[in-house]
């Protein structure tokens, strides 16, 4: 066995994919983030997550981390390409209010996944951050490490159609591209999984290659665009009428407004969407209609939920 | 007199936003404080990417007192008008003087406003200045309210004399203002105290922090260009990246690192903008080979390795990036010569162009119908420049252009290249964007000037066809640069073409064009889908029409006339050629202000656009030109003086007598000598005019009308027009209408002013 590879700060160089996501977990969660985890849903980023887009509305605090995976079928290259994937995940970090040192938290979180703050090159490059389906935009910068864009960091500003009162940050990791960086591997397929040293070493190719090509084919050529389609229109059907239900539930006789099963269909809308365009049955034109469909439904959840007490509702404010 | 520091610090300035936002802080401040009395002896702004820094020096320690004397009523006015007086005032009764005046006695409130220390004035100023700074885009942060580019940390704010430096006392939304900054974020953490502006720039750059961005440019620029030497390179001049590039570091250190062998054989555009685009490199040159084949890269600090990690990182990146232009560009050269571009050309039919004209396939179907038809009046083969149209846009399927859209039109030509068409058409897909601002290169070349033209002339009438105009100074389609396009490239290959004849043909196809393909519909408001229904002829709007009207007929319609909207929201038809004449109108002012650049008076081109052949731009001009020219000679100034003065004589007595003096004058009527002279001068001119024009020699012509001058002025000297004679007094007026219809078939001289 040879000897862990020491950085210069003394903080020892990580090993695999996972001891990477392990130690971003560990760095949050040691600076007061609630863990959570993936929600259970087709997204595009991890911004989809609830914890996020739902939470950042409102006044109330929040501070929450997590890995979300992440499908974008367009990107799907049969697991080829050295660092584009159809499923990947993001690490997700929202902060409400923001900290006035999330900058120097975020530079710790880089260093305790073994980036030496003494010999790298951090630079914070303008980047805003808009997203047309979620009604949300956010001032902030993409990081780089070398060149290398290893974060988006972002204030929202806006979502679903609201001011965010406090201002959320939220960060953004791309792990793969992240962990390929710190580990010095060319070829996502060929990155550590688990320590290369386990009994039973598994490389992200062991892992994902044949999802990759099995999700690429499906993406670009199989899957059913009129059954999509009819996805769609149930999923914006239904967040509609589940919004459209008095907030008084007649059985239990309590003020439920369903904002998060509503999101849910949301969050559908947008994945089908996501699908069709990647099966080319978009066209230019229609694809604006389309984002503007969803973003209404987007709204519509955002309005919902600052009508709960997670949202900052509160009987007193009515009356 | 003290010196002022400020220092805004905040996180990371967008570095396109950093030089103005520098100078929005001076001229606020300043501003701001002579208004208040403050004046001051220099200023200077500075900007890094974590701060925004003004220096004053000689700044009043205080405001001066200012004393204003108000005359109010007698002493003896009504109770009301003196407490009216004292309200204005802001007095009291026992404040007031009594004065003697010419009335008698009289008040005066004598008002003194004290001078404010700078201080005071200064937390005012800064205070007002932060709170509404005219950010492009500003946010807002944690659970405050106050708007920042990015969330402001600190405020440094001190005024220094001899005595010392003294902070002057702020608080902006919780943030205090103190005589603390922070240096590098990196390679000086922490704060540091500052009692001068001097000691600040020192302290600074210890703290690895160069204050000035132009300091901060030259030492890029010396260190790039020495390392690129010392190997025998040259980097690639960008002035542009160099400021943005000084904008992202406070401690540039700059690395020169090699291009992978893999990719030298990419074009060097693309080398360039990727590594520009993505990576904010300056590209290196090999002078031997021409080649780029090195990169240099700006980073923020030093490390002890002397940035070979840095280095080996942004080396890995680029690798990556190029990777991937490489994959694009081999993919798309495959495409190219097995395929042809008229693969990427049919793959333009799913590209929106807009969506009341169509996709880019028919709209590219339209400029090589409108190429071929104009190749003749530019020496172009119409065969080629037809081709040239039809491929002149297929490179917007490419993959390296959907990457990296401002390599448009260069991709085009070595792809048109590698599929082997001929050089002029290459050729054309590159140039025919041009021109595209007023001081870019007009191409020359036929087949690329027609290719230019049409595709100008096809934006044109599509927006003119569905209504689209440029509005005041809204104009999102660019049309006023299209026209102008169009104007330097007839001028510039001096093309002759009837445009009005063009612009209706034109606008006519494209009408036609869109029926076929159900847009016209749109236009029209109605339901394509219904055309071939009952529906469709109940339709109420095509009564506004005509009665019941097939398809077919709304096309033939279509063909020379199409639906208007009038001010009023109704619906008319208009013919085709109205539209034309309006977009040859939008095409008259545009000449006018690229001809004002040229020094040519908007009179003179009036009195040229009031002639026969005005849609021909470039013989509008050449006529233009040379009135211009001749109405700055003594000559052509007194010509139109004495030409003015027989319009006028002449068109009072043919409106006092109701007769048009056209008959002709006759010579033998003719007493004065003078009279004789000036028979004899335009019946020598006439035939010279009459040749010159004919040969479009304007200057000629000119040359001829103008020496009218000396005859007309001796017959105005010499002879009375209303003589006592009828006879003679006719024929003079019949003279003077030959003077009249002679010098309009040069130009319209009435148009001239003064």
């Amino acid at each position: 066995m040879s000897e862990p590879q020491k950085a210069d700060t003394g903080i020892a160089k990580p090993k695999s994919f996972q001891e990477i996501i392990l130690r971003l977990q560990a760095y949050w969660a040691a600076k007061g983030c609630a863990i959570m985890q993936p929600y259970d849903m087709e997204v595009g980023a991890g911004t989809f997550h609830p914890a996020t887009t739902l939470r950042s509305l409102g006044n109330r605090h929040w501070a929450a981390a997590y890995v979300q995976p992440s499908r974008r079928p367009t990107d799907g290259r049969y697991g080829e390409n050295p660092n584009r994937l159809q499923h990947y995940y993001q690490y997700q970090v929202l902060i409400k209010p923001s900290p006035p040192d999330l900058q120097a938290l975020y530079l710790g979180s880089l260093e305790a996944i073994g980036i030496d703050m003494d010999m790298h090159d951090i630079r914070f490059v303008e980047d805003d951050w808009e997203s047309p389906t979620l009604g949300a935009w956010g001032l902030g910068w993409e990081v780089w490490c070398d060149g290398m864009e290893v974060s988006q960091f972002t204030y929202f500003q806006q979502v679903g159609g609201h001011d965010c009162h406090p201002v959320s940050g939220e960060l953004t990791y791309g792990l793969e591209r992240l962990a390929m960086y710190v580990l010095g591997i060319d070829h996502v397929m060929d990155m550590p999984y688990n320590d290369p040293q386990s009994p039973i070493a598994l490389s992200y190719g062991d892992v994902f290659l044949q999802n990759e090509q099995e999700y690429s084919r499906w993406n670009f050529d199989i899957a059913n665009t009129e059954m999509l389609l009819k996805h769609f229109e149930d999923a914006e059907a239904e967040c509609a009428a589940i919004l459209a239900h008095p907030v008084e539930d007649p059985k239990t006789g309590k003020r439920i407004v369903m904002a998060q099963p509503a999101y849910d269909q949301c969050i559908k809308a947008s994945h089908l969407f996501n699908l069709l365009d990647a099966r080319g049955v978009i066209s230019v034109t229609e694809r604006q209609a389309y984002i503007g469909r969803v973003r209404t439904l987007a709204k519509a959840c955002a309005d919902a939920f600052v009508q709960t007490e997670a949202g900052g509702w509160t009987p007193e404010a009515v009356a | 007199m003290p010196d002022l520091l400020i220092e805004l610090f905040s996180e990371e300035i967008p570095a396109r936003m950093q030089a103005r936002a520098a100078e929005d802080l001076k001229k606020r401040i300043t501003d701001g404080l002579v208004e208040a009395g403050l004046t001051y002896a220099g200023a200077a702004a500075f900007h890094t990417p974590r701060r925004l820094t003004l220096a004053l020096s000689g700044l009043l320690a205080e405001s001066p007192t200012l004393r204003e004397e108000r005359k109010g009523p007698r002493t003896d006015a009504p109770e009301k008008a003196i407490e009216g007086f004292l309200r204005g005032a802001g007095l009291t009764r026992d404040q007031l003087q009594e004065r003697d005046d010419k009335k008698g006695a009289v008040f005066f409130a004598v008002i003194e406003k004290p001078g404010r220390p700078a201080a005071e004035i200064v937390a005012e100023v800064l205070d007002t200045t932060i709170r509404n700074f005219p950010w492009p885009k500003s946010m807002r942060w944690g659970e405050g309210a106050l708007r920042w580019v990015r969330p402001l940390h600190s405020i440094l704010c001190i005024l220094t004399d001899e005595a010392g430096a003294e902070v002057v006392p702020l608080d902006v939304d919780g943030i205090k203002s103190s005589n603390t900054t922070e240096g590098h974020r990196f390679l000086a953490p922490g704060r540091f105290p500052v009692s001068s502006f001097d000691g600040y720039v020192t302290e600074l750059k210890r703290r690895f922090v160069i204050l000035d961005a132009a300091e901060r440019a030259d030492h890029i620029w010396q260190d790039a260009t020495n390392q690129a030497f010392a190997n025998g390179f040259e980097v690639v001049e960008d002035r542009g990246l160099l400021a943005e590039v000084a904008g992202l570091v406070e401690w540039p250190v700059v690395l020169m690192g090699e291009i992978g062998a893999d990719f030298l054989g990419l074009p060097p555009e693309v080398l360039q903008t990727s590594m520009k685009e993505h990576q904010k490199f300056f590209s290196v040159r090999n002078p031997k080979t021409g080649r780029i084949e090195r990169f240099i890269t700006v980073a923020n600090r030093e490390t002890r390795d002397h940035g070979a990690t840095i280095l080996a990182g942004n080396q890995k990146v680029l690798a990556a990036r190029l990777s991937d232009a490489k994959f694009f560009w081999e993919n798309d050269l495959r495409v190219a010569k097995t395929e042809g571009m008229e693969a990427w050309t049919a793959a333009l039919s799913n590209v929106t162009f807009h969506n009341k004209l169509g996709s880019q396939s028919e709209r590219i179907e339209r400029i090589a119908a409108l190429a071929r038809e104009i190749a003749p009046a530019l020496g172009a083969d119409p065969d080629l420049a037809e081709k040239a149209a039809r491929v002149a846009k297929a490179d917007l399927s490419s993959e390296m252009v959907y990457e990296f859209p401002e390599l448009q039109g260069l991709m085009g030509r070595y792809y048109a290249e590698a599929a082997g068409l001929p050089v002029e058409v290459a050729a054309a897909c590159q140039e025919h964007y041009s021109p595209l601002g007023p001081t870019d290169d007009v191409p020359t070349a036929p087949v690329s000037a027609t290719v230019a033209l049409a595709d100008k002339l096809d934006t044109l009438t599509g927006f003119w066809a569905i209504d689209e105009k440029p509005t005041g100074s809204k104009d999102p389609f660019a049309l006023r640069r299209a026209a102008l396009g169009v104007i330097r490239l007839l001028l510039a290959n001096d093309v002759q073409m009837d445009l009005l004849e063009v612009l209706s043909t034109s606008i006519a196809s494209t009408l036609q064009d869109l029926g076929f393909s159900g847009k016209l519909f749109e236009k029209y408001d109605i339901d394509a889908s219904k055309t071939k229904s009952a529906d469709f002829y109940a339709q109420t709007e095509l009564e506004t029409v005509h009665e019941k009207l097939s398809k077919d007929s709304i096309l033939k319609l279509a063909h020379d006339q199409m639906l208007c909207w009038e001010a009023d929201g109704s619906k008319v038809l208009k013919p085709v050629e109205d539209v034309a004449a309006d977009l040859l109108a939008f095409f008259h002012d545009r000449l006018k202000v690229h001809l004002k650049d040229e020094g040519i008076r908007h009179d003179v081109i009036d009195a040229c656009l009031a002639m026969p052949g005005n849609d021909d731009i470039t013989l509008l001009v050449k006529r233009a030109r040379a009135l211009s020219d001749a109405l700055k000679t003594d000559d052509g100034v007194n010509l139109v003086q004495g030409f003015k003065r027989a319009n006028n004589i002449l068109s009072q007595a043919e409106e006092k007598d109701g007769v048009a003096y056209e008959f002709g004058a006759d010579i033998k009527f003719a007493e004065a000598e003078e009279e004789k002279t000036l028979f004899a001068a335009l019946e020598a001119a006439e035939p010279k005019i009459a040749a010159a024009l004919e040969a479009e020699d304007f200057a000629a012509a000119m040359a001829a009308m103008a020496a009218l001058r000396a005859p007309i002025d001796a017959f105005f000297m010499a002879v009375q027009i209303n003589s006592d004679n009828d006879v003679v007094r006719r024929n003079r007026l019949n003279l003077l209408s030959t003077i009249r219809t002679t010098v309009l078939k040069v130009a319209d001289l009435t148009r001239i002013e003064g």
